[in-house]
């Protein structure tokens, strides 16, 4: 009963689409790619870790701890804030040149600006210079919303805890304290310095915060962080776009300013020095520490020996699996193969 | 209005209708002949479509976390994270459904829109079959499908007989005879029948096919009515002009519909073990939720109490133990990402892939019907990669049911050279004015013999031509059309035409035939009719001369034994001809002759005619009598029928075991055309080392015969066995049981097996075997069997199936094939894959099912990794954050992971990925193998997945944490800010999943670069999109990671972290997978790098005895046709045949409906 005239109308086309022939590589994990693959990744990464290490090596790092929570350092006076602009003083020499250009960090331990409720506490749109946001901060600044109904600005737990110890930074030369330039320019983002936070345009600037309140931590207005320099006040001040910029782990650091100027671009050379620092951020309460560290960068940024220990590692382990690799597939393929 | 009338049909004890009254018959609120399928309509579909959605235990669960994320205090994600998979999803799944739905709906309508003839207030209408009531008068004609079920009033046929096809119904092949109610044949011609006002009272609606019980009262006197008035939905009606029926029952109460079961929703056993490992999940989500909640107490007591002059408490948390709480459900909500929502529209993306590959398969395209193949659940797909178990139907599904005369031996001379196609086909019209052009033989020495005049051809075709109970028509001069009962008749009878012997008519008491251009007219003196006993025919003619003589065909067992000791040698030529035949699967039957003398006729029809008139025990009799004259015969020949195998039936069988796949044959049809058709498509081979049959009618026979398979099975797996006193080996040395062994079972003896005591004792015999033929089993038997296996066997099921018969069977598998591109629908609707040739379904399974179960499997592993390699990263870092749910990544990387930047590769993997081409899993059936036994994607390998993701996000934290925290730009800016770090762990995240991806893609297609190159550069692409300033300066809130992108992107650092992290998760995964390819490596590794042998098809070795009797035929046409009753009187003439048997045919037509009660002794 085959029908004379046979009507294919209903048969699908023919393409490699549809018939599931489409061209394809088929790669196959075969020993001739695996094993020379594995080398070459290896010898590639222990090359790059030797790089690394090397690199890493020649960074010279100064870390110093000033919380003062032990008697013996110079700023124990000033742990517990017994007095308001407690200053202490903590000297230190340097064996041998630290070449420039030299960073300058203050550094927090055991501090969670990563926690959710803290990350949250801040009001973008008042940071961004949108004044309405100036009247009715964002909810989720609370508790730093208001005092008294008054509008906090800027408002949030992260403004509001803004690190505010400050450092003076002097050179021992014959008994005489040469201070040392610090340049706190260029020390943020330049996104967060350029376009994520604005100062509302309104001159001058006090204008602006009328109706508002500072943050209760806080001793200056936002408007006062640096009276001298315009483009340094407010909410573009280079310290606080460090603060607002939070860090991603407990322990951390932040550039507080660079050692470029003057006789010491070159770095800081040998000598002793002496570090003022005006005590004012209490860290007794929840057991922080706080440190100052200086240091130069190469290419890769700072000292970070895990890096070049890792690709070491990693290099190493690759040739070694090769290796056995190697021993296996001649153990095991050969004679199937014959 | 449907439950309404569910509610009302529990109640009905009996059926009462009253024929041309729609009034009376409203009261009982019967079903109309509408059938609805669909499952909603444009009002009801959203609220009923979205709470079925909302039933799955999923979607509810993302509507819970979108609940959650609108609370501020524990919202750790913007509420858009899930709103828009999930809206995404529900809408997905909707158009989906109201699609499906739409084609319940059309092909709904295509039946119910089918046209009838109803008889209304007196005149015949045209009517839709869903206005069809119970209680109507309906016109059938010829090869027209029954309505609905009805009560057979009256035919066009003499005596009010009309025939029936119900292969649809039960899978038999012949015609069957139906009689109107023997009472009001005046009802003739529709004016009467218009007032005909009889009423039917009867039983409810039932699903027996072969029981029918009511009765009719006309003009105070009452009719018994049994199934034998019946017409039942789904048949056809055949060699009948026209008749009409009253409805008894319609659309969803008739036996066909009744029979069909209800639609079950088919999950795959991938889909249950996903949703097992979603639960784990979700427990295991609840226990890193718990774990980082105390750890929240704890924190919060220790560290965050102190820590309060920076970050006070809210005012409404206040405790550490309320924080803990809120935590645990900020937890729960990142940590969702392990299941998202995106999986499951994914898999059913690539579901729906694999379907429209199957529909667009060229190589599934049957281009006789112009039917291409269909996969109409799009859900299944994975499962065909793990099938175990295939039940087919056999009429329509294995064979054509077109039976053809292919060899023949006359006289010791073998002719026929079977159905090879390059010979050409004898053409017989030069010979033969009357031959059939669509006969085809393919032997011309043959012609010759009989053009030569050898008479042995000569009386061989004149037995064909003489010795049948086929009818003739001649609608003009040499248009013959024979009606035959049963098809291997037919094919006899046209043979006998085509080479010259014609069968042109018959009366009660006469056979004309036109032999070799001259016409004769042979008186037949006697009809020998056949029956399941005797197995064999005669007929007694005299012919013009004055001769008498007897023809006889039949079995050969029988009929060899009944031949005069003269034709020793001849027998045994013969007898091989005949076991070549039998071993090739063809049904033989033995042809022999006998001269009668005038006395000895005398004699013999005294006798018949007393043995037909006793009163008792007249079967017996009547046997005795013809037993005595059918002596000493003349063997002239056998012949040869082949029951057409559609195309390449055995090659895709035999394929099909070699895949491990056991395939049963489940038929209505009778147990030796069942055996034939197992030995024909080399199911069961000459080979095997025994082929067991049960046809017990009782309990103790069955289980005795269970016993003795089982004995038989031991003898060949274990010594031991052989002697033991129990005949149950342990079930496990059933499995075990080498050796092949054939199980045969009746649907009588089935019924028995099935029962609660015996089923563990049927299934373990049964899967002991290779192949198992269920024969003479009714459609809920189909479906039991099914059942019983995929309860006991817990194996994944395939049942295929043409035919209404098998539609119960098809629903209960686990997956269910219809036969499409022939009449009947019934089964395709009810199936998940239709296509036109039971071959195709070896490139579905091995094919189609092999890659959609490997795609899915490689896909679920990924896809749980890449997750779990996402989000585990949260858990790590709620150590070094407080545990307060601060996520790790931006939440617009969160929204768009799933849905953007790691899913086309995926799926692309999911929908082209090919381990093997498709031509070499064909040849290496055993590459099925790992489908079967789960291998790809079980709990061991949802654990190995898992925990990579875990190792993964271990790296991925710890790589940057241990790299960034004290390095910085080389403009001394620290790398530790959080921005920075969130972009470096998700562009290594992005990296390292889209080199695994890459890693796990074994088909390279353009399609899949695009994807993962394109993937990668989307997420570069968005991710400066989103740090850009202008984005920022629109929405200052929600897009505060503003030149994160820049800045972190060009640090030497980042790169050579990620490159770090990307190294330390891939390595060790690339030297795994090397050493397993080397010290275990897969079937499918060995054939992707080998070019491998196509493997050979075992042929099964000839051998051994068996008899290929088999005949589709039925007694009790051999009394119909010397009783007249099936001529049409007016053409007869001969009114007083009509009353001379009294009405004995149709009792025993009746008794052969209902099982006898001794019981039927095998044949083999």
């Amino acid at each position: 009963m085959v029908k004379e005239e046979e009507d294919s109308s209903n048969r699908p086309d023919n393409t490699a689409f549809t018939q599931q022939r489409l061209p394809a590589w088929q790669p196959i994990l075969s020993a001739g790619i695996v094993i020379p693959g594995f080398v070459l990744i290896g010898l590639a990464f222990i090359g790059i870790g030797v790089g690394l290490f090397l690199t890493s090596r020649d960074i010279q790092v100064l870390e110093m701890d000033y919380t003062g929570a032990d008697g013996s350092s110079p700023c124990s006076v000033c742990y517990n804030l017994a007095d308001k602009n407690c200053v202490c003083t903590m000297s230190f020499s340097i064996d041998s040149l630290i070449k420039g250009p030299v960073f300058f960090y203050y550094g927090l331990t055991n501090y969670f600006q990563n926690q959710r409720r803290y990350g949250v506490s801040r009001d973008d749109k008042q940071l961004y210079g949108d004044t309405s946001n100036f009247a009715s901060p964002n909810s989720e600044c609370a508790p730093y919303q208001y005092i008294s109904n008054v509008p906090i600005v800027p408002c949030g737990s992260v403004a509001n805890s803004m690190f505010n110890d400050t450092f003076e930074l002097f050179k021992n030369v014959n008994g005489q304290s040469l201070p040392v330039p610090l340049d706190g320019k260029g020390i943020a983002w330049w996104t967060d310095y350029n376009v994520k936070f604005q100062n509302p345009n309104v001159t001058p600037l006090i204008n602006a915060f009328n109706g508002t309140v500072r943050p209760p931590f806080w001793s200056k207005n936002v408007y006062e962080l640096d009276t001298t320099d315009a483009s340094n006040n407010g909410f573009i001040n280079q310290d606080f776009l460090v603060w607002m910029r939070r860090a991603a782990l407990p322990d951390f650091r932040k550039l507080y300013r660079r050692i470029t100027d003057g006789d010491y671009s070159a770095g800081l050379p040998a000598g002793n020095y002496s570090l003022k620092i005006h005590y004012n951020y209490p860290v007794n309460g929840f057991g922080g520490k706080k440190k100052v560290v200086f240091s130069n960068v190469s290419w890769m940024g700072g000292k970070n020996e895990f890096l070049g220990i890792a690709y070491l590692v990693i290099g190493s382990l690759c040739v070694v699996m090769s290796v056995v690799m190697l021993i296996v597939y001649a153990k095991f393929k050969f004679p199937e193969d014959n | 209005r449907m439950r309404r009338e569910r509610f009302w049909f529990c109640l009905e004890e009996e059926r009462k209708v009253k024929a041309n009254d729609r009034e009376y018959n409203e009261k009982f609120q019967y079903a109309s002949n509408c059938i609805m399928t669909s499952k909603y309509n444009m009002l009801t579909f959203l609220p009923v479509n979205l709470f079925e959605q909302f039933q799955e235990v999923a979607n509810t669960y993302f509507l819970f976390l979108l609940i959650l994320q609108l609370i501020p205090q524990i919202s750790s994600l913007s509420w858009f994270t899930t709103i828009v998979p999930l809206a995404l999803v529900l809408s997905i799944t909707a158009v989906k459904d109201a699609t499906d739905d739409y084609f319940r709906h059309r092909s709904d309508n295509q039946v119910n829109n089918h046209q009838s003839q109803v008889l209304i207030r007196g005149s015949l209408q045209k009517e839709r079959w869903m206005n069809v009531r119970v209680g109507d008068i309906i016109k059938l004609e010829n090869n027209q499908s029954v309505v609905a079920d009805l009560l057979l009033l009256s035919s066009s046929e003499p005596h009010g007989l009309c025939y029936i096809e119900t292969a649809e119904l039960d899978g038999e092949t012949n015609v069957k005879v139906r009689q109107s109610v023997s009472v009001p044949a005046e009802l003739g011609d529709p004016n009467n029948l218009a007032t005909f006002n009889g009423e039917v009272v009867c039983e409810p609606p039932n699903n027996k096919l072969d029981r029918f019980c009511g009765t009719l009262y006309w003009r105070d006197k009452k009719y018994p009515l049994t199934n034998q008035n019946m017409l039942l939905r789904g048949c056809v009606l055949r060699n009948t002009e026209a008749c009409y029926g009253l409805v008894i029952f319609a659309g969803p109460d008739t036996k066909l519909m009744q029979n069909s079961g209800r639609t079950k929703f088919k999950r795959t056993s991938i889909d249950r073990l996903m949703n097992t490992l979603v639960l784990w999940i979700f427990g295991f989500l609840v226990c890193m939720g718990v774990i980082l909640a105390v750890g929240n107490a704890v924190w919060e007591k220790e560290v965050g109490s102190l820590f309060q002059s920076y970050l006070p408490w809210d005012p409404p948390v206040d405790n550490f133990l309320f924080s803990a709480f809120l935590s645990f459900w900020s937890y729960v909500i990142i940590l969702n990402t392990v299941v998202p929502i995106s999986l499951y529209v994914s898999v059913e993306v690539i579901r729906l892939g694999h379907s429209y590959f199957i529909n667009w398969d060229r190589q599934m395209f049957c281009s006789q019907c112009n039917t291409a193949a269909e996969a109409r659940t799009t859900t299944l797909n994975e499962e065909l990669g793990q099938v175990e178990y295939v039940f087919s139907d056999k009429t329509g599904t294995l064979t054509q049911n077109i039976m053809s005369f292919n060899k023949c031996s006359i006289n010791g001379q073998a002719y026929g050279k079977g159905t090879s196609r390059e010979k050409n086909t004898l053409d017989f019209t030069p010979f033969n004015p009357l031959a059939n052009p669509d006969f085809c033989f393919y032997d011309e020495k043959l012609l010759e013999s009989v053009k030569v005049g050898d008479w042995h051809s000569h009386e061989y075709f004149r037995l064909l031509s003489l010795c049948h109970t086929v009818m003739s028509e001649e609608k003009s001069e040499g248009e013959l059309v024979y009606k035959a009962q049963s098809p291997d008749e037919g094919a006899l009878v046209k043979a006998a035409r085509n080479f010259g012997f014609v069968f042109r008519s018959r009366t009660p008491g006469t056979i004309t035939t036109t032999e070799l251009g001259r016409t004769v007219t042979y008186s037949l003196l006697a009809i020998l009719d056949f029956n399941n006993i005797r197995k064999r025919m005669s007929v007694i003619v005299r012919n013009p001369a004055g001769r008498i003589r007897l023809y006889c065909k039949g079995a050969d067992t029988v009929l060899l034994e009944r031949l005069h000791p003269c034709n020793q040698e001849l027998m045994t030529i013969t007898s091989d001809h005949l076991n070549e035949y039998a071993a090739d699967g063809l049904r033989t039957l033995a042809l022999a002759y006998r001269d009668v003398s005038e006395e000895e006729w005398e004699v013999w029809s005294e006798s018949h005619r007393s043995a037909d008139k006793a009163v008792d025990c007249r079967e017996d009799r009547l046997a005795a009598a013809y037993d005595k004259i059918e002596q000493d015969m003349m063997l002239l020949g056998a012949t040869a029928i082949e029951d057409k195998l559609q195309e390449g039936v055995s090659e895709t069988i035999a394929l099909l075991s070699l895949a491990n796949i056991k395939v049963w044959v489940l038929t209505g049809d009778k147990q030796e055309t069942a055996v034939n058709i197992g030995y024909s498509c080399k199911m069961l081979t000459d080979d095997m080392m025994e082929v067991f049959t049960i046809s017990g009618r009782t309990v103790q026979s069955v289980r005795q015969e269970l016993g003795e398979g089982q004995e038989g099975d031991g003898v060949a797996g274990d010594d031991q066995l052989q002697g033991s006193p129990c005949p149950l080996p342990p079930t496990y040395l059933m499995d075990n049981i080498s050796g092949e062994f054939g199980l045969i079972i009746n649907g009588h003896s089935l019924a028995h097996a099935l029962e609660a005591d015996m089923e563990v004792e049927f299934v373990s015999t049964a899967c002991a075997c290779k192949a198992v033929i269920c024969c003479r089993v009714t459609p809920l038997q189909k479906a039991q069997v099914v059942e019983l296996i995929k309860k006991h066997k817990k194996a994944v099921t395939l049942a295929i199936g043409d035919g209404a018969n098998d539609v119960s069977m098809i629903k209960s598998a686990h997956i269910g094939v219809g036969i499409s591109g022939q009449e009947g629908i019934q089964a395709v609707l009810a199936s998940d894959y239709s296509f036109a040739q039971f071959r195709f379904l070896q490139r579905l399974l091995l094919v189609h099912g092999r890659w959609s179960y490997l795609r899915m499997c490689r896909f679920l592993c990924y896809f749980f990794y890449k997750n779990f390699a996402f989000t585990m990263v949260h858990f790590w870092f709620g150590f070094f954050c407080g545990f307060s749910a601060q996520t790790v990544y931006d939440q617009f990387f969160i929204t768009l992971y799933n849905i953007v930047y790691t899913s086309l590769p995926v799926l692309a993997m999911g929908i082209f990925d090919q381990d093997v081409p498709d031509h070499r899993s064909l040849e290496c059936p055993k590459l099925y193998e790992p489908g079967q036994l789960n291998l790809l994607f079980n709990k061991k390998e949802f654990f190995i997945c898992i925990a990579q993701g875990i190792y993964t996000s271990v790296v991925l934290f710890f790589m940057p944490y241990a790299v960034l925290s004290n390095a910085t730009q080389s403009t001394g800016v620290p790398l530790a800010d959080y921005q920075t770090f969130a972009a470096t762990t998700a562009t290594a995240l992005v990296i390292v999943v889209s080199v695994q991806i890459a890693l796990d893609t074994g088909f390279w297609t353009v399609i899949n670069h695009v994807f993962v190159w394109g993937s990668l550069g989307l997420y570069f692409t968005i991710m400066l999109a989103l740090h850009s300033q202008t984005l920022f300066r629109i929405f200052p809130k929600q897009f505060h990671f503003v030149g994160c992108a820049q800045s972190t992107l060009l640090q030497p650092v980042v790169w050579l972290t990620i490159a770090l992290a990307t190294a330390i998760c891939i390595v060790p995964v690339l030297a795994f997978r090397f050493l397993k390819l080397d010290l275990k490596p897969q079937l499918s590794d060995t054939v992707r790098t080998h070019l491998r042998k196509p493997a050979e098809s075992r042929l099964g070795a000839r051998g051994g005895s068996r008899s290929g009797y088999a005949f589709a035929h039925q007694e009790g046409f051999g009394e119909l046709i010397t009783s007249g009753k099936n001529m049409r009187l007016s053409s007869l003439g001969l009114a007083s045949f009509a009353s001379r048997h009294s009405s004995s045919w149709i009792e025993t037509l009746r008794r052969k409906n209902t099982p006898p009660k001794e019981p039927c002794s095998s044949f083999l």
